[in-house]
């Protein structure tokens, strides 16, 4: 099963890089959270795959009854997910922000900090 | 609440069982102690003038808390502390070495020297937007990355600096504020995203995410896993994060929008945390792949350097200049790391150091100069050595010291990573670290030409001016500690020396970690 | 939204969801659930209601500014960490008590104390984003 998993991991991993290379920033922010969720499949699947059962404790009991699912990667994706959320939401208001006041999503026009052509600094002393 | 059942486990093998030293807690406090405080200042965001005193005080205490958690590690070597009575590798551990301790102390001076500078440099609707608690909250993060022993963890903390970098760099909200956040976010995003898959190829290597453990395990597995792939992944990630070339171009994108005391922050801090994590990762976890990968990082850095400092030359900008050159600076490190053994990550350790303050004493001389000369380009700034001597005086030794002469801070890093790069018989290495010296000298000493020495040809120029203590005070402090690592540097020398002999024989950050051998 | 049927519902919807959300924080220590699910239900609540009747009211609604109750929710779960210190045993430590109310024994401890921490942090984190979002969205 982790073939296949992987598989689905290059898949994501193809679509965020074909996204994250646009000039526009809404899709660059889509490659973005696409490249999240690619994160969290690759995390998943490198904590080995099973089909046993979740990892809870039985009541009345001090240990797992038997075999169970890696519980470690569930909660790395978990940190990871609500990182990620996080962020999305801050680059979604930033990107609102940015075209509100830039008047444009295409990151080659965005000349702002970084103008194309400046005075030429003093010559002499 | 608990069960009884007829096969109790035994978990004296898996849990704390002794009490906890007062010492142990000093190695969690730093961080702890900023997220109390950052939360309660964003509890108290109506209190606008508390907002400052609260936040000094409490950068003031974390000065303390890290001298005492350096002062320990020093006598008693790395120590660690784990989450929630777990013990490693289950538990979370923080572990701190003479590294982690020598870096979070400066980050927490400069911290402390930024926080006075803010006085004068954050108006009313800074406070109110949330200057003071993003800045506490920033310094747990970075304190978190420095002191931690875990690699995920360190993947949170990264997390952590970077969402209030953020806020922090849209302070303000200008127009050229948003652009330069635009690019910093999302390139910052997609480095730490790397860092990320890097940690979930490790966690799949591996089975620990556990530093120690990392480095217990690394020569057992190296015949039969893909380490070099890893540590490829994790030179890119924090290559990104540290603006090493050919990833450097969101630096000079956004340093220069922000705040002054935000620049002179990040400059001082985040870049520096990149560089922090390459060495733990390059030099504790993976040594042998670091000497294999040994040529490409010395070419990172050599490019790295050069990129930074032509950049510099070709900016007429007071901070962008700075920007450039705190590019040139990680590439010196990243040569460090390249080269190796004592002098190599001594020279790297001992550079990130003086990094940290010359170059945010720079960004507050730019801030001044901004105010003094009510520009910033330095095709229109002149005059500023008649406005005000003593400021002049002390950027002209801040020039000096990023440019590598003695009798300042910049100086020894700079003998160590040569006389390294001799030793290992690597030339042009040497030969690029002083041409960069030169050039720096260069770019610095038209900055200060123009800007200062030049005589203003306006009419309202004026004559000399008196600048406040809370915009001097730390440009002095942060610039007569340059000197004095530069006169007298055998203290921090020693230290360092020991940071790195504990950084490439780990066998004492591994003893802390796992007391007695450790399970198994 | 101007349908009358959504803004007739919109309170009830959104007293039930934050009582949800607020049984969702509280099965969470032994069975899914806990800080960050009931945060977000809390906030999809806050949500429909700032959909429902604009954002003024919801902001009115919450009192507090939500970087506040975020705040108050970072400090909650430090704290929660910081309590061991007293009981000499490492960082983030659970720690019970069980005292007796009205007869009914009550399990108290600093786990529950963190993951209220989340919830808050979540609660207030969140709708902080949703409602800018909303105010810049509907001009």
């Amino acid at each position: 099963m982790e073939t296949w998993f992987s598989l689905l991991v290059t898949l994501f991993f193809t679509v965020a890089i074909y996204l994250l290379l646009s000039k526009s920033v809404i899709r660059i922010l889509l490659g973005v959270a696409i490249l999240g969720n690619a994160v969290n499949l690759l995390i998943f699947t490198g904590g080995r795959l099973t089909r046993d059962v979740p990892p809870v404790i039985a009541e009345g009991a001090d240990t797992l009854g038997g075999p169970a699912a890696n519980a470690l990667p569930q909660a790395l994706i978990l940190t990871a997910i609500v990182i990620s959320f996080s962020f999305f939401a801050f680059l979604l208001v930033l990107a609102w922000r940015a075209y509100e006041d830039l008047a444009t999503d295409n990151t080659d026009e965005m000349r702002v900090a970084e103008p194309v052509s400046e005075p030429a600094p003093p010559l002499g002393y | 609440m608990a069960v009884s059942t007829s096969a109790p486990v035994d978990l004296s093998a898996a849990l704390v069982l002794t009490p906890t030293s007062a010492a142990e807690w000093l190695v969690v406090l730093p961080v702890a102690w900023c997220l109390a405080v950052g939360a309660l200042l964003m509890m108290l965001r109506r209190w606008a003038i508390l907002q400052p005193v609260i936040a000094l005080a409490a950068l003031a205490v974390l000065v303390l808390i890290d001298v005492a958690l350096l002062d320990h590690v020093a006598r008693n070597g790395p120590t660690t502390m784990v989450m929630g009575r777990w013990l490693p590798p289950f538990g979370i551990a923080f572990t701190v070495d003479l590294t982690g301790a020598l870096f979070a102390l400066m980050a927490a001076a400069v911290a402390f020297a930024a926080g006075i500078f803010s006085l004068a440099d954050i108006n009313e609707s800074g406070r109110r937007y949330g200057f003071y608690p993003l800045l506490m909250l920033l310094m747990a993060g970075v304190s978190g990355a420095f002191l931690t022993g875990d690699i995920f963890n360190l993947y949170v903390w990264f997390e952590v600096l970077l969402i209030s970098s953020f806020g922090l760099l849209v302070l303000g909200s200008e127009r050229e504020q948003i652009d330069g956040t635009v690019k910093y976010g999302f390139l910052n995003l997609v480095a730490t995203t790397l860092f990320l898959v890097a940690t979930g190829f490790l966690y799949a290597v591996f089975g620990t995410l556990n530093m120690a453990d990392i480095a217990r395990k690394a020569d057992e597995l190296r015949a039969g896993a893909p380490l070099m792939t890893l540590v490829g992944l994790y030179v890119l990630a924090f290559g990104m994060k540290a603006a090493a070339f050919p990833v450097n171009f969101w630096l000079p994108a956004s340093y220069h929008t922000p705040r002054v005391v935000v620049s002179a922050l990040f400059a001082g801090l985040l870049t520096k945390v990149g560089i922090y994590a390459l060495i733990r990762v390059t030099v504790m976890l993976f040594p042998v792949e670091r000497e294999e990968l040994s040529f490409v990082l010395a070419l990172i850095g050599a490019l790295t350097m050069m990129v930074g400092v032509l950049g510099a030359l070709a900016q007429t900008d007071f901070r962008r200049i700075l920007g450039y050159l705190v590019v040139s600076g990680i590439g010196s490190m990243v040569a460090g790391i390249a080269i190796g053994g004592p002098g190599g990550i001594g020279g790297a350790i001992f550079y990130a150091l003086h990094s940290m303050l010359v170059m945010t004493g720079l960004y507050f001389a730019s801030g001044i100069a901004m105010r003094l000369g009510a520009d910033s380009s330095i095709s229109t700034l002149a005059g500023l050595y008649r406005k005000h001597v003593g400021f002049a005086a002390l950027t002209l030794m801040l020039c000096f010291a990023v440019s590598g002469l003695p009798p300042f801070s910049g100086f020894w890093p700079k003998v160590m990573l040569v006389k390294a790069a001799l030793d290992i018989g690597a030339w042009w290495l040497a030969a690029a670290l002083l041409l960069v010296g030169f050039f720096t000298m260069i770019a610095t000493g038209r900055l200060f030409l123009l800007a200062y020495w030049r005589e203003s040809t306006r009419p309202d120029a004026g004559g000399t001016t008196r600048l406040p203590a809370k915009t001097f005070g730390p440009l002095a402090a942060l610039t007569l500690l340059a000197l004095a690592l530069g006169v007298y540097p055998e203290p921090l020398l020693a230290m360092i020396q020991n940071a790195a002999a504990g950084l490439a024989e780990p066998s004492a950050y591994l003893n802390s970690v796992f007391p007695a051998g450790g399970p198994q | 939204m101007k349908s009358i049927i959504f803004r007739t519902v919109a309170p009830f919807l959104t007293g039930l969801m934050m009582l949800f959300s607020i049984f969702v924080l509280l099965r969470g220590h032994n069975e899914p659930g806990g800080g960050f699910i009931g945060g977000l239900i809390a906030v999809s609540a806050l949500a429909i209601y700032g959909i429902a009747h604009g954002v003024v009211t919801v902001r009115r609604a919450i009192y507090f500014h939500p970087m506040a109750i975020a705040g108050a929710g970072l400090f909650a779960a430090t704290v929660a960490g910081l309590v061991s210190l007293f009981a000499r045993v490492p960082f983030m430590t659970g720690l019970w008590i069980y005292p007796s109310v009205l007869g009914v024994e009550v399990p108290l401890s600093t786990v529950m104390l963190f993951d209220t921490g989340v919830y808050l942090v979540v609660v207030g984190a969140i709708s902080s984003i949703a409602l800018s979002l909303e105010e810049g969205g509907g001009a």
